[in-house]
């Protein structure tokens, strides 16, 4: 069978009539084990680590504009000790503060909720929750995170180059990321993001390739596509659409490298420098990058919340110690938002002249995922109805993950509006918009990850107690952050100006504004407490000691609590029933792997 | 094992058709730039050299020559099967070769990156399609080197059907880019 083949060459298991062969004692180097591992568990927590890593470099990036935003006119003189020439007396450089903005979206989206949170639960549950042994080409997932982990380096290495990283905003659009003459982060700084990026698309391709192969191939015997757990199906459709839209983002890269250094005009057309400089570019179109990009940009969207989708669902559902509500629903929603995600890219573009006659089209599939995300939204709170709820950290992430989208959600039946957009185009609106829906929603679904497959991951739990106050603080200071926000945007506060104490209308916000940076200030700090938390509980963390400490019904919890490589020491069980069956006929759970009884029927 | 499980499609080959889909999806999102840009007021018009009619009866060729491996592979005959696939890999250079010749030809009527947005285009969509065939390439050398490896021998015909289907999606693509260029003129 297919998974036999996948690990041949002396790896873990084969099975000829029957028979079971097993080499535990394959010989791990430092090397194969840690560094160059085709374990897929492995390669899920390099994927985490690295992700965490941005995540604090990502977050530290807007703990020091929220700076500049909330005081501007205070001097910190530690910034120009951390920063040098980039906040001269201690005020951030303009300049710099839309490099930091720039690199606070790029990394965040990217290089944590994509990576970080599709690559991790991606490569650790695919297999485990399938019944597979690893992945369908283990080589191809240990390529899939060295690229990720080149275009890392690359991006990392921009942020000290002497012109600064890439500042034209994490959209990059032309004329002005195309021209080093525009701003200083159009120069180096912004070739380094474009080959980043570049690998980081290699990278995303190698791993979705991967996942749905080994969804769709390697799912163990009795396993029917209708009995998988919601996480495998959100993950999936993740990997789809990066697999379908990443490719089209590349294009797009590739006419942009050409316009920077070949004298190309893909984007260009008709352009006079400050200088007083004219371009001879001429015949190109700025507008093409964006249809390019927001092909890509609005399904990865989707590929930052659905996996914190699916792991909501699940770990509602085990905490509920019931079914979820409404599965086939579920996997239905998942299927239309996956769908709708590549027809409205233009809803991106309403100011951009797009044509108000295809404007409307657009503004109608918009409002259509509405439908999936209400379905979705009535079938969490209908499976938390009347359950006998476990509050553990990672049901607390979940329920909060629910409240985030909802209350996100709502404000995007605003933007979807383009007579709305015309207003709200660009304002802090549109910041507090994404931020909680896409940004937040998909963090608590990460966390909620976190807490949840900890056990699985390291063999121990991480600490409750600081479970808990990393939640509240978080939950609550997400809320305080971005709820004014909205205030802000509403009154037309313009996002991604340094400062905005010239206009007077504005300054009704400065208290307002000073607030939100406190706050980000704290929940910064509360991350830093999880990071603790998870790297103390890697060593000091309580041992599990039972093979299922949630008492889930999925086939990860039938592994030994440290599983090899290749996950089960015997023969991969074989699957009866649905991953759904809690409070079932005076049980509190039926595991997948139980044949069903004679008076059942399945699911 | 039982009976429907053997059916199924190798996971490796099933990967590649996804990835084709995803290479697909790439030059998909290439050429409707090039529509988008067609319709635009300053377009020129790109001459097409006598060349690439040429490069594309040789991938045509490389095509039949890798299926005739395959059969080969699977009769093990394996002489015949080694200078089958070097066939087909000279072939591929010869094709990238003469594309770079096309190239030449354009270049030589004034056609650059600076002045024309279609021959732009067409640089760069038939330098990505060349530089797709020099991956086949490399693939083709890895089974070849392997064919030779005393150490291990396989019978398995995956790789080289792997191979085989990814050369005739090259083949295609080629095609495509190809008829959708004399096309839009």
């Amino acid at each position: 069978m297919s998974n036999e083949v996948i690990l041949e060459g002396g790896q873990a298991v084969s099975a000829h009539h029957g028979e079971v062969h097993e080499h535990h004692e394959h010989h791990d180097t430092f090397i194969t084990k840690y560094v160059f591992s085709q374990d897929h568990k492995m390669i899920s927590k390099q994927f985490l680590i690295t992700g965490m890593f941005w995540g604090i470099v990502g977050g530290l990036f807007s703990v020091i504009f929220r700076l500049q935003l909330g005081y501007p006119d205070t001097h910190f003189p530690f910034l120009e000790t951390l920063l040098g020439h980039w906040a001269p007396d201690g005020k951030l450089n303009p300049e710099f503060y839309y490099a930091l903005v720039t690199m606070h979206g790029t990394v965040l989206v990217f290089f944590v909720l994509t990576a970080g949170l599709s690559g991790t639960f991606a490569n650790f549950l695919i297999p485990l929750q399938v019944g597979a042994r690893d992945m369908a080409s283990p080589f191809m997932n240990m390529l899939s995170y060295w690229f990720f982990f080149l275009a890392s380096v690359v991006m990392f290495a921009s942020l000290f180059v002497q012109t600064g990283p890439a500042s034209g905003g994490w959209t990059t659009y032309p004329p002005l990321s195309a021209l080093g003459g525009a701003s200083d982060g159009s120069k180096a700084g912004m070739d380094l993001w474009l080959i980043a990026m570049a690998l980081f698309v290699v990278s995303q391709l190698l791993a979705g390739l991967n996942y749905i192969s080994t969804v769709l191939n390697m799912r163990t015997k009795g396993l029917s596509m209708t009995k998988l757990p919601l996480t495998v199906w959100a993950l999936f459709f993740t990997a789809v659409l990066g697999v379908l839209s990443f490719p089209v983002l590349l294009s797009g890269f590739i006419l942009l490298l050409f316009d920077r250094h070949m004298g190309t005009s893909f984007y260009l057309s008709n352009i006079t420098l400050a200088s007083g400089q004219v371009l001879p570019n001429e015949g190109g179109s700025a507008i093409l990058y964006q249809h390019l990009f927001w092909f890509l940009g609005h399904p990865e969207v989707y590929i930052i919340l659905l996996p914190a989708m699916g792991m909501a669902s699940e770990i509602l559902s085990i905490n509920s110690r019931k079914p979820i509500f409404g599965y086939m629903a579920m996997v239905g929603s998942l299927f239309a938002i996956c769908i709708l995600a590549f027809l409205v890219w233009a809803h991106h573009m309403f100011v951009t002249g797009l044509n108000p006659f295809l404007g409307s089209f657009f503004v109608l599939l918009t409002l259509l995922i509405a439908i999936p995300s209400a379905i979705k939204v009535f079938n969490w709170l209908t499976t938390l109805w009347r359950g006998n709820i476990r509050f553990t950290p990672a049901m607390m992430f979940a329920i909060g993950f629910v409240s985030l989208f909802i209350s996100g959600g709502l404000t995007g039946i605003f933007l979807g509006n383009s007579a709305l957009d015309l207003h709200l185009h660009d304002t802090m609106f549109v910041v507090a918009h994404f931020h909680i829906v896409m940004g937040v929603a998909s963090f608590f679904g990460m966390f909620a990850g976190i807490y949840h497959w900890y056990p699985k991951m390291y063999g121990r739990y991480l600490n409750n107690t600081l479970g808990y106050i990393h939640f509240w603080v978080t939950m609550i200071g997400a809320y305080c952050i971005f709820w004014p926000m909205h205030y802000e945007g509403l009154a037309g506060m313009p996002r991604r100006y340094p400062d905005v104490s010239n206009w007077h209308s504005f300054n009704m916000f400065g208290g307002l504004n000073e607030f939100i940076s406190a706050v980000a200030l704290v929940v910064f700090s509360v991350q830093l407490l999880f990071i603790f938390n998870f790297f103390y509980s890697i060593f000091k963390g309580r041992k599990v000691r039972t093979q299922n400490p949630w008492h889930a019904t999925t086939l990860e919890w039938t592994t030994p609590i440290r599983p090899g490589h290749g996950n089960w020491p015997g023969e991969i069980p074989e699957v009866h029933r649905w991953a759904y069956d809690y409070s079932k006929d005076g049980r509190d759970f039926i595991p997948q792997t139980e044949p069903l009884g004679d008076h059942e029927s399945g699911h | 094992m039982s009976g429907p499980e053997r059916k199924r499609l190798h996971p490796h080959k099933f990967t590649l058709w996804l990835g084709i889909g995803s290479i697909v999806m790439m030059f998909a999102g290439l050429t409707s730039a090039v529509i988008v840009k067609r319709n635009q007021a300053d377009w020129q018009n790109i001459p097409m050299p006598q060349i690439f009619w040429y490069s594309t009866v040789v991938i045509l060729a490389s095509s039949l020559t890798i299926q005739m491996s395959i059969r080969a592979f699977k009769e093990r005959n394996m002489r015949s099967y080694r200078s089958l696939i070097t066939l087909t890999a000279v072939l591929g250079l010869v094709f990238i070769f003469m594309q770079f010749n096309g190239f030449e030809a354009i270049w030589a009527q004034n056609v650059r990156f600076t002045n024309s947005v279609g021959g732009s285009f067409l640089y760069i969509i038939f330098g990505l399609h060349a530089l797709h065939v020099l991956g086949g390439i490399i693939f083709l050398i890895v089974l070849f080197a392997k064919a030779y490896s005393t150490r291990s021998r396989n019978y398995s015909a995956v790789p080289v059907e792997i191979a085989s289907v990814y050369w005739h999606f090259v083949d295609l693509l080629w095609l495509y880019l190809f008829v959708f260029f004399l096309y839009i003129q």
